[in-house]
């Protein structure tokens, strides 16, 4: 995938070398950098050479910045290869004890409170807290890049998720004029553009979006030909699941495609493809995982072909049935509780919990039941090719009883 | 045709004239005489023109001999002339207020003096006489009519015209401007008088015809041409297929109403024969108006013909007629004759003034066969009638439903809720209020809904809903349905006017904008480049502001708790094997609340459980059944239950007195709800989706009304579907199929930026539908091959001296949509100005082939501002046909408007 581009050409070492702490032990191994593997077939080594098969375990490395960052995918695995120089330092812990936090300066400042206790400076670095990267069960999808393998390489297909969480969407949309190549030549068109984020927002914290790129459809709809008010209709009618085309402003930022394109193609490439965007997913760590999430796409990409929008996932609507010979109910719309969760286990994949929490969260104003989405996202990279039927399934068995009923 | 010819040797006629005659220099302007104001010729001789000239100079010309027979010279700046029927005397009017009477005898070149001179309003200033006419009668002296003259400083803003005969004086005052008049009297050249029949004036916002061969003149009541803007027209409702008894008891009662105010005799005007056959079903159109009176017009035709008016304002006691009975016409001429003058009597029915806004009507039920009515208005107002052929005396109960339900934190910052009448009042025969619901907080009622056979009504505001028993006068249920957050929905409306303002200058800035980018196009001088450039700057200007925020609708909008429909539905709520009596609320977050009733007597198991009890001691009860809340939260703009076979559910009493096939209770039901953005049918009793349409994700437009609507056959008689039409905010029509909701086809209807023509806009039953096109226009457009009002009908022209406009009959238009702009005269296709029976040379300033050649290729989009544009390039040495044409422009253009 990207290791071609990440890995210096200037070094010829094919091994990297790997040092593994768990507890006090220490374990030392050697792997092919050329060769990685996959990431469960790593996390089976490391369950191997210590010697612990059936313990659940956090995996973390120490960059090269001495951050201790989390390995818990094939993506964020091949980096921890790709730019180990030269030893690769590991440290796992067993998942129902963890205790380390991932986060920028998270190992360095161990040495550092060393160093300064010796040096009788502890103020100064006591108040610097460091910036919390958060363990991957507290993350969920807010965007993604998708559609690679089918958009030509000048647009950008963003997939805004807004699981009715707090956060505005944030950005304004105004109308403008394009050029156009026509067989009559250049030709200017009206055209619908982003004309301002708002600062926090999700669209600004995907970094996938900027000011002045052109909005080319909206889910899977052409918007040539319609109005800056209908564009926004659209949009608000779709903001439960925004997939938005652009042709962004800033063009030296696509994603370029390997030469394969095909299968392989289908990843994104705002894993670290590029430099910047790799370093947005590190400075938005800070947004409560934000980055953390745009980093690990390729468990929730999805192909929308052109003309079909979406899954119906988006608008479940919430009926309430009213017990028997009761009162008229005078409750507050905040008042409906959720007694009948228990129903949604957590090996529902991360789409079934997505939608669950939007059915939710009108209540719950946003933040998610942790028992719903604790279906960790490697599982959800297993159940996510399986998508309509057996969800559908569940979601008939959901229907059949029980007060409350998300359709 | 005859004023531009006419004009041209009158231009010559005058430089002839200057060089041979001497007149004072007072008639002088400049080298020439000035404007002419009136053109008359003589209804005699037809060689002999009168011309009378601005300053006040009048001529008799020959224009056989070219010259001039006689000279009159007036002292005042003159406004019109016209000749009395034998050509001995003509009438001048004066910018003063005055009239003078000349005499034309023969040999007498110089008249320096009339034969009499009044300023009838003297002797204090007083406007012009804009126009004046003069009348013989057989039986005694002349019938005067002018406009305008009144005294200046105190009733120089009325709008008034004045018949005088004898001692008989009587100042019309209307509402609106006087645009022209004529009267219809007998044209044969051999009679020897004119006995005027009828005036007719046509003003700014209505026509009104007076009679004038009975005495006291009263006003004729107009068949076809009768304002609908009476008052402003807050809300509509259309009736399909009205039963006979109804319409006869309408019939009845529209005709008790009109003798007491109008003359019996029989429209004065041919319009021409109407050739559409006899519709087949009888259609009634209501509109709600903003001084509370609801209108019955008839719709079964082309024309809008006013049946009956219901008054509702008497229900309350209002400031201004505390013991009078408001509908008492106050328009006696004896009673006010005595004490003022001048001798002002109220004619025309255009009155946008409302005594008071919180009468205005919002939304308006009828159950055609049980004959109730329900009307809902500003002030939280709900009043139930019932027809009766018999004038009564008696107090209407009223309940007041607290709609808050002790809700917290709120009070209400808006108007207070009208006062009902404490005494018994006098209820003319039509409909007659039974019960007045008031709902607390006194805002606009939003939603209404009448179930008949049950005897129940339900009604919504922003606060929530109520359910009222009117059988047992009793309130079933009150609900609210605020949201916590919503601090708007406590302000009342003024709040509401400051968004209001905002969007206003926002779509002006739009307009301008276009036509600022419209209209720099055919024109290329070196001149307008610098306007072009700041037109460009302007649009640039303009550009940058225009953003739209996207934010996904959140619970804490403003105004979610208005309710914006409800429905009464036999149908399975509770389970699948019981259907009973059900209430649908629909709000605008998207919430929908469905209440299973008890209504004793109807539905199975309870009543009979109960057995025993006596019915009238058992109450209707409402049981929340299920709340369902749209998740995109858009407002729910319509509710409504199909049966087993996925058609709608027939109206009361249809299905029990066998009027419609009986719904289909043995297949699950489901009920299709419409929100803005979303059309979904959901599964009954368990309320599950079963197919939806996203229409603003895939169209960007929102649904604005939406109707059930069933459409036959053109091939097959007895093959009619039911299917869902949608209108947008974009002004289309959007029809769907039920339940599957597939489009099926879309039309163009109104235009997008037309906001109240698609916030009027009413459907029929069978396809066809009605809305504004201007205050007071209907436009009526049908979505049905087979359901169709056409105007067909033929115009006899009895005009010699026309060459065209022959053959006599209008050629059948389509049934318009907005596009087809000459079909403006849809609704009243039998008005052509031609037919007026009165020869066009008593008002050449209004032959309508005069301007008909400026303006025919554009009527519906020319502005005044056109016109004007337009005429300023008419050429200089045409000074004097401008001078008259842009008086006609000026009018032409408010007759478009």
């Amino acid at each position: 995938m990207n290791k071609n581009h990440r890995v210096p050409s200037n070094r010829s070492l094919s091994a990297v070398e790997v040092k593994s702490k768990f507890g006090a032990e220490f374990r030392r191994f050697s792997l092919d950098r050329s060769k990685p593997g996959r990431f469960d077939e790593f996390y089976g080594l490391l369950q191997h050479v210590h010697r612990i098969p059936n313990v659940e375990l956090l995996v973390g490395y120490a960059d090269v910045h001495g951050d201790l960052l989390p390995i818990n995918n094939d993506d964020n695995y091949h980096k921890a290869i790709s730019t180990a120089s030269p030893l690769l330092r590991l440290f796992l812990q067993r998942k129902e004890e963890a205790d380390y936090t991932f986060g920028t300066n998270s190992l360095t400042r161990k040495k550092n409170t060393v160093l300064s206790a010796v040096l009788l400076r502890p103020d100064a670095t006591r108040k610097k807290t460091p910036v919390i990267i958060s363990l991957p069960k507290d993350f969920r999808p807010v965007s993604s890049i998708i559609d690679v393998d089918i958009l030509p390489e000048t647009h950008r297909r963003v997939r805004l998720y807004k699981h009715g969480q707090e956060k505005p969407l944030g950005f304004y949309i105004r109308d403008g004029s394009s050029v156009r190549v026509t067989p009559q030549g250049l030709e200017k068109v009206p055209g619908i553009f982003i004309s301002r984020m708002v600062p926090g927002g999700l669209a600004e914290s995907t970094g996938l979006l900027a000011v002045n790129d052109e909005v080319l459809e909206v889910n899977g709809i052409e918007v040539a030909g319609k109005s800056l008010d209908q564009v926004t209709d659209m949009m608000i009618a779709n903001s439960h699941n925004l997939i938005i085309t652009v042709k962004p402003a800033n063009q030296r930022n696509n994603v370029v495609r390997s030469g394969g394109g095909g299968g392989g193609g289908a990843a994104s490439g705002s894993s670290g493809r590029s430099s910047d965007s790799g370093a947005s997913y590190y400075g938005y760590s800070s947004h409560g995982g934000v980055g953390a999430a745009a980093s690990m796409p390729s468990h929730i990409i999805q192909n929308f072909p052109v003309g079909e929008p979406e899954s119906d996932e988006d608008d479940e609507d919430l009926v309430i049935e009213a017990g028997g010979e009761a009162e008229p109910i005078r409750r507050a719309s905040s008042n409906y509780s959720m007694p009948s969760l228990p129903r949604y286990e957590p090996h529902l994949n991360l789409r079934a919990a997505a939608s669950s929490t939007s059915a939710l969260s009108i209540n719950a104003n946003g933040t998610l039941p942790t028992s719903g989405s604790s279906g960790s996202l490697s599982n959800a990279n297993a159940t996510s090719n399986t998508p309509s039927p057996d969800r559908a399934v569940d979601r008939r068995s959901l229907e059949e009883d029980g007060t409350v009923i998300t359709l | 045709m005859f004023l531009p010819l006419c004009f041209r040797r009158g231009s010559s006629l005058s430089q002839r004239y200057q060089s041979s005659q001497n007149l004072p220099d007072d008639y002088r302007c400049g080298k020439s005489l000035g404007p002419v104001e009136s053109l008359q010729e003589h209804p005699q001789q037809s060689g002999k023109i009168l011309i009378g000239y601005s300053r006040g100079l009048v001529v008799l010309w020959d224009l056989s001999t070219r010259h001039a027979e006689q000279l009159f010279l007036g002292k005042q700046q003159l406004e019109s002339l016209v000749w009395e029927r034998s050509g001995n005397l003509f009438v001048s009017s004066h910018n003063d207020g005055g009239y003078s009477v000349w005499a034309v005898t023969n040999g007498n070149t110089y008249n320096h003096q009339p034969v009499s001179s009044t300023i009838p309003y003297g002797p204090f200033p007083c406007k012009a006489i804009n126009k004046i006419l003069w009348r013989t009668t057989q039986t005694g002296s002349p019938v005067l009519l002018y406009s305008g003259g009144m005294p200046r400083a105190s009733y120089g803003d009325r709008h008034c015209l004045t018949i005088q005969q004898d001692k008989e004086h009587v100042t019309l005052d209307f509402t609106s401007r006087v645009i022209d008049f004529f009267t219809v009297h007998s044209i044969e050249q051999d009679k020897e008088f004119d006995e005027p029949s009828a005036l007719v004036v046509l003003l700014e916002e209505e026509l009104v015809v007076i009679d004038l061969q009975t005495p006291g003149w009263p006003s004729l009541p107009t068949p076809y041409l009768a304002p609908l803007h009476s008052s402003a027209i807050t809300c509509s409702f259309h009736v399909s297929s009205v039963p006979p008894k109804l319409w006869e008891r309408l019939v009845n009662a529209g005709k008790a109403q009109q003798s007491r105010q109008y003359a019996h005799r029989s429209w004065p005007i041919c319009g021409g024969k109407n050739l559409a056959p006899q519709p087949k079903q009888q259609e009634l159109l209501l509109t709600g108006h903003e001084d509370g009176t609801v209108r019955f017009w008839d719709a079964s035709g082309v024309a809008l013909t006013p049946m009956y008016k219901l008054g509702t304002a008497n229900v309350f006691h209002t400031d201004c007629d505390p013991s009078d009975d408001p509908q008492d016409p106050s328009d006696d001429p004896d009673m006010q004759q005595e004490e003022e003058w001048p001798p002002f009597r109220k004619v025309g029915c255009f009155d946008p003034y409302s005594d008071d806004p919180r009468l205005g009507i919002q939304k308006i039920s009828l159950c055609k066969y049980s004959n109730k009515l329900v009307v809902a208005g500003t002030a939280g107002q709900v009043i139930v009638l019932g027809l009766s052929d018999e004038r009564s005396d008696h107090l209407v109960d009223v309940s007041v439903v607290d709609l808050l339900q002790d809700r917290e934190g709120f009070t209400w910052k808006g108007h207070d809720r009208l006062d009902p009448r404490l005494k018994p009042a006098p209820f003319p025969p039509g409909f007659q209020p039974l019960v007045l619901v008031q709902c607390m907080p006194p805002a606009s009622v939003t939603a209404v809904a009448l179930h008949a056979e049950w005897n129940l009504i339900s009604f919504g505001t922003s606060h929530g809903f109520g359910l009222f028993d009117y059988h047992r006068r009793n309130a079933v249920l009150a609900r609210c349905t605020l949201h916590p957050n919503d601090s708007l929905a406590m302000e009342g409306p003024l709040s509401r006017v400051k968004s209001l303002k905002k969007s206003l200058r926002q779509s002006f800035r739009r307009i301008r904008k276009s036509r600022v980018s419209g209209k720099k196009r055919p024109i290329a001088t070196p001149t307008s480049k610098v306007q072009e450039a700041n037109a460009a700057l302007a649009e640039q200007e303009d550009v940058a502001p225009i953003q739209r925020r996207i934010e996904p609708r959140s619970a804490d909008d403003s105004l979610s708790g208005v309710v914006r429909c409800l429905c009464f539905a036999d149908t399975f709520l509770r389970d699948g094997t019981h259907h009973g009596p059900t209430l649908w609320a629909g709000t605008n977050s998207g919430s929908v609340y469905a209440y299973a009733l008890e209504v004793p007597g109807i539905g199975l198991g309870r009543v009979c459980d109960r057995g025993g009890a006596g019915e009238s001691s058992v109450c209707v009860e409402a049981v929340l059944g299920k709340e369902i809340q749209l998740m995109h939260r858009a407002p729910v703009v319509s509710i409504s239950v199909l049966d087993g076979r996925g058609k709608p559910l027939p109206d009361p009493y249809e299905a029990s007195q066998d009027l419609a096939i009986a719904p289909d209770m043995t297949n699950a039901h489901s009920v299709l709800i419409a929100s803005e953005e979303q059309l979904k049918v959901f599964s009954l009793p368990k309320v599950s989706a079963k197919t939806k349409f996203k229409l603003t994700a895939h169209e960007g437009c929102r649904v604005r009304k939406v109707a059930l609507v069933v459409f036959s056959s053109t091939a097959q008689e007895d093959y009619s579907e039911h299917t869902l039409v949608c209108l947008t905010n974009l002004g289309d029509m959007h029809l769907f199929n039920i339940p599957a909701l597939r489009p099926q086809v879309r039309y163009d209807c109104i235009r997008k930026e037309d906001i109240s023509g698609i916030a009027s806009c009413v459907f029929t039953k069978n396809g066809q539908g009605f809305y504004l096109i201007s205050p007071s226009e209907y436009e009526r457009f049908s979505l049905s091959a087979k359901v169709l009002t056409e105007p067909l009908c033929s115009v006899q022209l009895d005009r010699p001296l026309e060459h065209l406009a022959s053959d006599g009959t209008t050629p059948p238009q389509a049934n318009g949509t907005h596009k087809n702009q000459l079909g403006q005269a849809e609704g009243q296709t039998e008005e052509p100005p031609s037919s007026l029976s009165s020869p066009m040379s008593d008002t050449p300033l209004d032959s309508p082939l005069s301007c008909a050649d400026l303006t025919l290729d554009s009527t519906g989009e020319i502005t005044v501002e056109d016109v004007r544009d337009f005429l300023t390039t008419v050429d200089e040495a045409e000074n004097n046909l401008k001078n008259i044409k842009e008086e006609e422009g000026r009018s032409t253009g408010i007759l478009i408007n």
